[in-house]
């Protein structure tokens, strides 16, 4: 099934592609008498919102667009900004270099794969764009990339240019697991325990620091050695001089304050603590020192260190000023953040905006893109999302998703063109070459695929 | 296969053959200890043995005092509320008077029994408790902590294992699930053939047995199916096969051999039956893992068989049509694809793990949602569970939303969770709508159940009104105003 799977896919991918190019041809989109929820300054009935190369122009009652204008109604219907990610793996075909426990010359960059099935999924549930980080494998992992999805076209057009670059810390359980299972008669990889994380941490930033030094001397020509370089420390040293954001993955409320207390001593902020199921116990701590937590909304109990993980973590963290995102860290669970964000509402009673800002605006705020998206304001990307019925209620769902003003995903498209993917697919599988081995086919090549190993199991994503 | 751990330290300083293994893993990841163990390690690792044992102990420590509260007894009446009775219309103003752990009253004109404890209902809504048909609530406390895990029996065989012996009633999932307003699931053994017997219980009490609606429910079957990984019916598995008529063969194969085996249970029945009339003849042995199969066999209580696609669950239909199995599906992806030969064979689907992606990149993206309403539409007997572990089952009435989303009527996606699994599992006179007569399982809300903005406001079980605490509510109680 795999290959005829493979075949489809491509072929879907065409297809898509195809139809979307004739819709996006239209540079100026007027969305008619939708209630827009903007994110930013609040919830507008009977609204319009005008899009004029990919830009949000006006927001407005009765707006005039130009006469070649694609007008949608959007009458009952709820507009919100594209949903913002801050925690995932999608359309990545490597999420883990595990050999080592410092990895800060990998790039997630060089592992894209914008054919991923899971993107158009994800723009299905209203998702527009993410941060897609190293695993949690290392104390230090890889350089994230921050992109868009827009979907069927060159991968190059995914990363955000101007995001800021950033990098994945991990902290905890899953730095020290690859000691849990070793093959018989290997060697354990440090660090083996929470000790020895904060010690691989310091001790890439000591090594960062000195590099910086040899560096600052020879700029200053104190000098003339050049120093070589150092793909490891070059991105560690953007840390120290606060040009590359750290998402730090970690649970326990401890091992996050140390790891800011190591960031106090180096000179830098910790951008993001990520899952940061237990941040309700140093709120205060992490409110002081400017930083965010991207969490999950109420995912718990899959382990030990997600045992005190409370549905109430992102109130506690709301009411103390913490910049709070909600992330999915999932292909399945990026689907349904509109309702993660609900329930927000209901654990704690965070106010209705500040909970739709938590899969918007806040998590933008988080990756430095929150300039050109995360809410609906005048000069920001047309990165919009039409829903059915209120996005936080269990009966909405996604009816159209845009990025930059051009329609990735349209409900109602997908369902007129099944039956002619249906038809399609019958027509491959009588083909001799789809055809199972033993039932008269021939045995096709094996399309490479997702290795499951590498994928964030244990975080809570992806554990179907 | 075993494995030593926590003791590579003891290894590195050379001492290795002083010590014994302070514990062993088996393949299943399941802690033994060692009879020897504490003659002969050191004080230091020692030491560390007792920090585990008091940090699990810790756990149920705490656990234990936040569900040991059984809630209160005695006649309630839930006044002047919005009663969604969910079997017949909504009452807008009503009253339900509960006693004796029934619910004895209902209407828009029912008086208040002298003596009942009043709950103004005025804004809320009453309903009844939801069920989650397809859990293993109570078998799985931390999913990546194997002490804490007794979902899969060893072996592929063990139609003995009963789901209601491992059920931990103090498990921190019960209280956190049923604030939620899920008062009832069923929680069942996995792996293997013959998982073993699912139990249904109410989520409250300090004891399985006060637990327990129907100790051995079901029988859980993984209905063998085409698989290119190998595996499956021990004694008889066999080298993943290259190539798909074998598959299929060995499918066929392994579905004979689970035929066979209730023939010789069906056998073993008569002999000892036979025995039991007739002392005079030879005495059988007892055979634990067939006598457990005797009651399921005979359709006396059903066989839950997992299958998700059309062709295996078409295979359980054939499998069961002319015996007297009582034939249920759990899982189901795409049992409304075989919905001619389930209502022939009045089998029920108990539709699990609506969150999964689509197994296919080219299914539907939203193949999984409308499933749902694909089996109502068709006119097949259903309810919608979350196939959970334990912690997330709570997100039961936001799956039936998702589903009320992609086709299902909003009506339908609450009996989805209520009244259906109520009459799968043999309970609709009892449980799953708001009737004279009916258990006491009922939750009053201030919105919508299904909606996730919603909060629960009062909760009984077996009319008892219980506390609305969690750990969850007590670690936020603890740490909420910290500064």
């Amino acid at each position: 099934m795999k290959k005829v799977t493979a075949f489809l896919l491509l072929i879907s991918i065409n297809l898509i592609s195809l139809t979307l190019a004739s819709a996006q041809s239209k540079t100026e989109v007027l969305i008619r008498n939708a209630t827009v929820m903007t994110a930013a300054k609040g919830t507008l009935e009977n609204t319009d919102v005008l899009i004029k190369d990919g830009k949000i122009t006006r927001i407005g009652k009765n707006l005039k667009a130009s006469s070649n204008a694609q007008t949608i109604d959007a009458t009952g219907k709820f507009v919100t900004p594209g949903i913002v990610d801050c925690h995932s793996h999608t359309m990545m075909d490597a999420v883990n270099e595990f050999s080592y426990s410092v990895t800060s010359m990998t790039r997630i960059r060089d592992v894209l794969n914008p054919t991923d099935i899971a993107i158009y999924r994800a723009l299905a549930g209203g998702v527009t764009a993410a941060n897609l980080l190293h695993g949690s494998a290392n104390a230090i992992g890889g350089q994230n990339t921050t992109v868009k999805f827009k979907y069927g076209k060159p991968v190059e057009d995914f990363p955000i240019a101007d995001a800021p670059p950033g990098i994945k810390f991990a902290l905890g359980e899953n730095p020290k697991r690859t000691n849990f299972n070793p093959a018989p008669g290997a060697t354990p990889r440090y660090p083996r325990t929470r000790m020895g994380v904060m010690e691989v941490i310091r001790d890439a930033f000591i090594r960062a620091r000195d590099y910086k030094k040899e560096w600052d001397e020879f700029r200053a020509k104190k000098t003339n050695v050049q120093p070589r370089r150092d793909l490891e420390l070059e991105p560690l040293v953007e840390v120290i001089e606060g040009k590359r954001l750290v998402h730090a993955h970690g649970y326990r409320s401890d091992e996050h304050l140390n790891l800011m207390l190591i960031a106090d001593e180096f000179g830098f902020k910790v951008a993001t603590l990520q899952h940061a199921l237990e941040a309700y116990k140093i709120a205060p701590e992490i409110a002081k020192r400017g930083t965010g937590a991207s969490i999950f909304a109420d995912s718990w109990s899959y382990k030990l260190e997600a045992y005190d993980s409370i549905p109430y973590n992102g109130y506690i963290l709301w009411k103390n000023g913490v910049n709070v995102s909600i992330n999915s860290d999932s292909n399945e669970r990026m689907r349904r953040l509109n309702l993660d964000a609900a329930k927000m509402m209901k654990y704690g009673g965070v106010p209705e905006e500040e909970s739709l800002k938590m899969i918007t605006l806040n998590p933008a705020k988080q990756l430095g893109i929150d300039k050109r998206t995360g809410s609906i304001e005048v000069g920001k990307d047309a990165d919009i999302v039409i829903w059915n019925a209120h996005p936080f209620s269990s009966y909405a769902r996604a009816e159209m998703t845009m990025i930059e003003g051009e329609v990735y995903f349209d409900r109602s498209r997908d369902i007129t063109r099944r039956a002619e993917l249906q038809r399609e697919r019958e027509a491959l599988e009588k083909m001799d070459v789809n055809r199972a081995p033993g039932s008269s086919g021939t045995q096709p090549a094996r399309p490479s695929e997702y290795r499951q190993e590498d994928l964030d199991e244990a975080d809570g994503g992806n554990r179907q | 296969m075993k494995k030593e751990i926590f003791n590579a330290e003891t290894r590195r300083r050379g001492d290795f053959k002083k010590m014994k293994p302070l514990m062993h893993t088996d393949s299943q990841g399941y802690f033994m200890f060692q009879s020897s163990f504490f003659k002969s390690f050191s004080a230091s690792l020692r030491l560390c043995v007792v920090i585990i044992i008091l940090a699990f102990g810790v756990f149920a420590q705490s656990d234990g005092s936040q569900q040991n509260q059984t809630g209160k007894a005695g006649t309630f009446a839930i006044t002047n509320a919005r009663i969604v009775t969910v079997s017949g219309a909504v009452i807008e103003n009503g009253t339900v008077v509960i006693s004796n752990g029934k619910i004895s009253g209902v209407g828009g004109s029912v008086s208040v029994p002298a003596g009942a404890e009043r709950i103004d209902g005025s804004g809320l809504s009453v309903y009844p408790g939801m069920i989650d048909a397809g859990t293993n609530l109570g078998l799985a406390e931390i999913g990546a902590a194997p002490a804490t895990i007794d979902v899969a029996e060893t072996g592929d065989m063990n139609s003995n294992s009963k789901a209601i012996t491992a059920i931990n009633p103090h498990s921190s999932h019960v209280n956190v699930t049923r604030v939620n307003g899920i008062t009832t699931v069923l929680s069942m053994p996995q792996g293997g053939v013959i998982s073993g017997q699912a139990a249904v219980i109410n989520l409250n009490g300090s004891t399985q047995n006060e637990m327990a609606i129907v100790p051995a429910f079901g029988l859980i079957i993984n209905f063998p199916r085409i698989t290119l990984g190998g595996g499956g019916f021990n004694p008889f598995a066999q080298q993943a096969p290259v190539d798909f008529s074998e598959a299929l063969k060995r499918r066929d194969q392994r579905i004979e051999d689970l035929k066979k085996l209730f023939r010789d249970a069906e056998n073993y029945a008569k002999v000892q039956e036979a025995y039991a009339k007739d002392k005079n003849l030879p005495a059988p042995t007892t055979d634990l893992k067939m006598a457990a199969l005797t009651p399921y066999i005979r359709g006396e209580r059903p066989i839950i068989f997992t299958a998700e696609r059309e062709r295996d669950i078409r295979s359980v239909t054939k499998f069961v049509a002319g015996t007297r199995i009582k034939g249920i599906i759990m899982g189901g992806q795409e049992a409304w694809k075989a919905a001619d030969e389930l209502k022939k064979n009045n089998i029920a689907v108990i539709y699990t793990n609506i969150y999964n992606l689509p197994v296919r990149d080219d299914d539907a993206y939203d193949y999984l949602f409308e499933a749902p309403a694909k089996l109502a539409q068709a006119g097949v007997r259903f309810c919608v569970s979350t196939g959970d572990g334990g912690a997330e089952v709570r997100d039961l009435p936001y799956q039936a939303g998702l589903a009320g989303a992609y086709g299902l009527s909003k009506d339908e996606a609450l009996k989805s969770v209520t009244l259906y699994p109520a009459q799968i599992l043999g309970l609709g006179s009892q449980l799953g709508s708001i009737e004279q007569g009916k258990i006491a399982n009922i939750v009053v809300t201030d919105g919508d159940i299904l909606d996730p903005r919603t909060n629960v406001k009062y909760l009984f079980i077996n009319g008892r009104l219980l506390p609305l605490t969690s750990r969850h509510t007590e670690l936020f109680e603890a740490f909420k105003d910290r500064k």
